[in-house]
């Protein structure tokens, strides 16, 4: 018994000091886990407290994504406040891959409903392949309306097809405008790359401005996008939406044309070549700009087939020029008004200097033909310009020689650009001096040279526009107008800018500074030159005699041009072949520029008809179908010029 | 021995459910029920596979844990070696006929569950190397043949472990067990200089982790050398902790983890997601929790008459410590990441019902505590 209690005393004595130790050591290991503890709680802190900010903000950017929208262009009006170049509902057919339970049956179904290509099918399958299987594909970028209903009806068949409305660019007047807008279509990457505001607001399927005011303007039209922000989840598919922030039209622009006239050109030059030009000639209003033939701009909103666009690319009318500023003629006729006037202000001639017309010029042994054979015998100015004699032009240009000529020209805006910058299109066209030639030609100026430029033939090469705007500053009494296609944020009355023409000075709101708008040296010379004109529309024998109109309300002073395309040889001079007998590409050019109503005159144009022969028959008459238009349409222009005041 | 035995005999049923640690019961049930919800949250809100399946083992292992602490502590001492040898033929077992699953082999199917015998062990070494201090004389806890036996109990189950392979795991197991030395009374010196070993011998043993394991290491020291790879884990779960800030971002509402950024949200990242629902103080809330149980079990351990007892608690205290350490500084990027779950709050049955046994056997200890053993 007392050995067991020793043993066992032993035993617990050792089990006693072994506690004492374990004890011991769990002491140290407790403070240990204290430390620790505050450790972790010290991490705690700093991540949730102190950097709670830069996380948050981290766990957004990975919840939140955004998506922008296309923004939506800004409209553009007519004068009148007409939608010219708007934006319409579209009906669109995308499909959701993930959604679709067997792609190729619906494929196959939506091929037949909608008579898909199968290159189109192919592009969709190989997009299915690019995009997640959460993103949508876009079948049909603009169904139509019976199409888009044949598809909601068969729609419990089509698993995983949404249609949807969107909204696209739209120009309601089709061939209208298009040389004027150009038209919208997807960017490249070039262009996207060029222009940092659509870099910054480009999405897939937005359309930007390719051509003429659409490409001008994008930065006003463009608008800003809708912001669409959605919860993602890690694999970027949207869980749900959280706020729709919405975009900003772009800016609404309003131009100087008139639809009605602007159609009105179109009629009259239908199936033809050529461009037709109005201006106000005080304010310098464009009111029609019409290049024919013109071409739809709608169908490259949604992607142009080859066939139609091989059809537009190779008509021999060429319509995807703008002959209006890109187009460049020999003026013909229609320059001697400024020979006329260059020649009254140099004093080179006075209005009772004569020349006999024979109906031929001879100079070093070269003979120039006045278009009339038998020739005009003795003639004034007045009757030179009203029968267009050649002969006299001849003479009175060799007496002016060409330095002159070409500083009388250039004043009245032959050999610049009209619009300036708002056309990367237009071209400056050319008036010839002896300096001009020496520097391009290397070659000493010919006499015969100044001769044939006095009828407005030879280097010479004018717009359409740079003829209407020569003829405007005739017609308002020899001042300088600033051609303008958009109405500024301070549009001017034409009395307002009537009277400030002809006080002489004006002051340009572009450059902040007074300009000198006189162009001529004396005022009677610009008189002598606008009763010229006047004789050849309305007294007999002027070359647009028979395209008068009598009615002084309408009745219009103007100058008739016949610009030749190639030489005439003498065996067809002798022949003297009616038009239908000369191959088309061989026609004359057919010219007219005029001004109405002779009394207050308001309104310059100018016209030409490709290949039409002569400017009596094919241009003049045109005219007068126009004028009748644009001076009935007067008032209710003068109505509209306080409508609406747009800043771009 | 009469004595002690009739003593023993001496505790009803009743004196033994009187006899329970209520608060430590209390702490486990509160972080149960926490759980629950937690995994009610990582399932999006709903009822789904994880929530009904870690509700379920919930049912079973909380039992299992009160049926544990019936039995005697004397029971579990003298089934220590044996359980620690049964677990040891599972790893053998495993190793051999195991489930295979993401290129590792831990598992084996019990029809019902399916066992990860490594958790187990996690309990079992600090049973086993408990009974070896408790028996052993203290003059003899430093001799050769001692430090060999016990060094012998832990790598052999480390063995089987590192080769599933499962590192956090063999890490866990590794620590569990050098407590029980350090506990038992081994020289600090041998502490130190193995330390000093293994410092030096740590570039050797680099160079034997697999490249993952290297990887790991490698995402640790800097997470953003890869952040859409490796990284990946880290970055997302420090922006939920972080993001959670003060108060969290309310039940249900953690963005990280409903849109899927959070990786294991079930498993090891279960805190990232509790931390950012309910932030800073929910985080420090369950921290208090958690201390509230290592304390009890400290102090269960502190009142056993019994060194097998008192060093299963403080051994258990510290092995649940560690688990929480190890598993809170991995999300929180303070360690590399090592799979290494938190005590009851991750989804996952064997670790479950370790933990479960283990409170068990605390609480067995607490009923039993003036159990004198010889």
């Amino acid at each position: 018994m007392k050995e067991f209690h020793i043993k066992q005393m032993i035993k617990s004595n050792s089990g006693i000091r072994k506690a004492d130790v374990i004890n011991r050591r769990m002491f140290i290991i407790g403070a240990a886990k204290v430390v620790v503890f505050v450790g972790i709680v010290a991490r705690l802190f700093s991540l949730q407290i102190n950097e709670n900010k830069k996380y948050l903000t981290l766990s957004d950017k990975n919840r939140i994504r955004e998506w922008k929208l296309p923004p939506t262009r800004g409209n553009i009006v007519d004068y009148f406040g007409n939608v010219i170049a708007g934006n319409l509902k579209v009906y669109q057919l995308h499909i959701i891959p993930e959604q679709v339970e067997n792609f190729n049956y619906l494929l196959l179904r939506l091929k037949n409903l909608l008579n898909l290509s199968d290159k189109r099918i192919a592009r969709i399958n190989k997009l299915k392949a690019e995009l997640k299987p959460w993103e949508s594909i876009i079948v049909s970028e603009n169904l139509s309306w019976s199409q888009f209903v044949k598809i909601n009806n068969y729609l419990y068949d089509l698993v995983g097809v949404k249609p949807v409305m969107t909204i696209s660019r739209n120009y309601p007047f089709n061939d209208v405008y298009t040389h004027v807008l150009g038209y919208v279509s997807q960017p490249n990457e070039q262009e996207i790359l060029e222009n940092e505001i659509i870099q910054e607001r480009f999405v897939p399927g937005m359309k930007i401005g390719k051509l003429g005011l659409e490409k001008r303007l994008e930065n006003h039209l463009i608008g800003t996008n809708a912001i669409q922000r959605y919860e993602v989840n890690a694999y970027g598919k949207r869980i749900n939406q959280l706020e729709h922030q919405k975009g900003e039209q772009g800016s609404k622009i309003r131009l100087t044309v008139d639809t009605e006239i602007q159609k009105a050109c179109g009629k009259l030059l239908n199936k033809k070549a050529g461009s037709i030009s109005v201006m106000d000639i005080y304010t310098g209003d464009i009111i029609a700009m019409y290049s024919s033939p013109s071409y739809n701009p709608n169908l490259f909103l949604f992607g142009i087939s080859q066939d139609e666009w091989q059809l537009i690319r190779n008509n021999p009318l060429k319509p995807l020029i703008n002959k209006t500023l890109s187009g460049l003629y020999s003026p013909g006729s229609t320059i001697k008004p400024i020979v006329a006037l260059s020649a009254l202000e140099n004093k080179v001639i006075d209005t009772k200097f004569k020349v006999k017309c024979t109906g031929k010029m001879e100079l070093y042994g070269q003979t120039f033909h006045c278009w009339k054979e038998k020739g005009h015998g003795w003639v004034s100015l007045k009757n030179a310009m009203k029968q267009s004699c050649d002969t006299y032009f001849y003479e009175v240009a060799r007496l002016l020689g060409v330095d002159r000529l070409n500083i009388t020209a250039e004043k009245f805006g032959l050999g610049k650009k009209v619009l300036g910058d708002y056309f990367d299109n237009e071209k400056k066209g050319l008036f010839p001096n002896t300096k001009w030639k020496k520097n391009n030609h290397g070659k000493g100026w010919v006499l015969g040279e100044t001769l044939i430029t006095g009828i407005g033939q030879g280097y010479i090469q004018s717009t359409p526009l740079q003829l209407c705007m020569m003829t405007a500053q005739i017609a308002n009494g020899g001042f300088a107008v600033k051609p303008k296609i958009i109405v500024d944020s301070n549009p001017i009355s034409y009395e307002d800018a009537k009277q400030s023409m002809e006080s002489g000075l004006l002051f340009d709101t572009d450059s902040e500074e007074l300009l000198d708008k006189k162009l001529f040296k004396n005022q009677k010379n610009i008189k002598i030159v606008q009763e010229a004109m006047f004789a050849s529309t309305n007294e007999r024998f002027g070359t647009s005699y028979k395209s008068r109109i009598d009615d002084p309300k309408y009745q219009f002073a103007g100058k008739t041009g016949t610009a030749q395309v190639k030489r005439i040889s003498k065996r067809e001079r002798e022949l003297d072949l009616e038009l239908d007998q000369i191959p088309y590409k061989d026609r004359d050019h057919a010219l007219y520029v005029a001004y109405g109503p002779y009394v207050n005159p308001r309104y310059a144009l100018s016209i030409i008809v490709e290949h039409g022969g002569s400017g009596s028959k094919a241009a003049a008459p045109i005219a007068k179908k126009l004028f009748k238009l644009i001076i009935d349409r007067h008032d209710l222009r003068n109505k509209q010029s306080n409508f609406e005041r747009i800043n771009v | 021995m009469f004595q002690h035995d009739r003593l023993s005999n001496e505790i009803t049923l009743f004196q033994k459910i009187k006899n329970l640690d209520y608060i430590l019961l209390i702490s486990v049930t509160l972080l149960s029920v926490l759980s629950v919800f937690v995994m009610y949250s990582t399932d999006g809100g709903e009822i789904l596979f994880h929530t009904k399946n870690h509700f379920v083992k919930l049912a079973v292992f909380f039992p299992l844990m009160i049926f544990v602490a019936f039995f005697n502590i004397k029971f579990w001492h003298n089934f220590s070696y044996i359980i620690y040898f049964i677990i040891i033929l599972l790893l053998v077992y495993v190793s051999f006929f195991g489930i295979k699953s993401s290129g590792s082999q831990r598992w084996m199917d019990l029809y019902l569950f399916v066992l990860q015998p490594s958790e187990l062990m996690k309990v079992a070494i600090i049973m086993c190397l408990a009974k070896y201090f408790h028996r052993i004389k203290i003059e003899n806890v430093n001799s050769f043949t001692s430090i060999t036996i016990v060094l012998s109990i832990i790598v052999i189950p480390i063995i089987f472990v590192i080769s599933q392979p499962d590192l956090g795991t063999s890490i866990l197991i590794a620590l569990s067990g050098l407590i029980i030395l350090w506990l038992g009374g081994i020289k600090i010196k041998y502490f130190i200089y193995s330390f000093i070993t293994f410092l030096i011998s740590l570039p050797f043993i680099i160079s034997f982790l697999k490249p993952y394991q290297k990887l790991r290491i490698l995402t640790f020291l800097d997470p953003d050398r890869d952040p859409l790879g490796a990284g990946y884990q880290i970055i997302q779960s420090k922006i939920a902790i972080g993001s959670g800030g003060l108060d969290g971002k309310g039940f249900l509402k953690g963005t990280q983890s409903y849109l899927d950024f959070l990786p294991e949200k079930h498993t090891d990242f279960i805190f990232t997601l509790f931390s950012e629902e309910f932030g800073f103080v929910g985080s420090v809330c369950l921290l208090i929790l958690y201390s509230i149980i290592i304390f009890r079990i400290l102090r269960i351990g502190s009142i056993s008459r019994s060194n097998f007892a008192r060093l299963f608690c403080f051994g258990y205290a510290f092995a649940i410590f560690i688990y929480i350490v190890v598993n809170l500084s991995m999300v929180l990027g303070l360690l590399p990441i090592v799979g290494s779950p938190l005590p009851i709050m991750s989804y996952g049955g064997s670790s479950m019902l370790a933990t479960m046994i283990g409170f068990g056997i605390v609480l067995s200890a607490k009923i039993n505590h003036k159990q004198m053993i010889a």
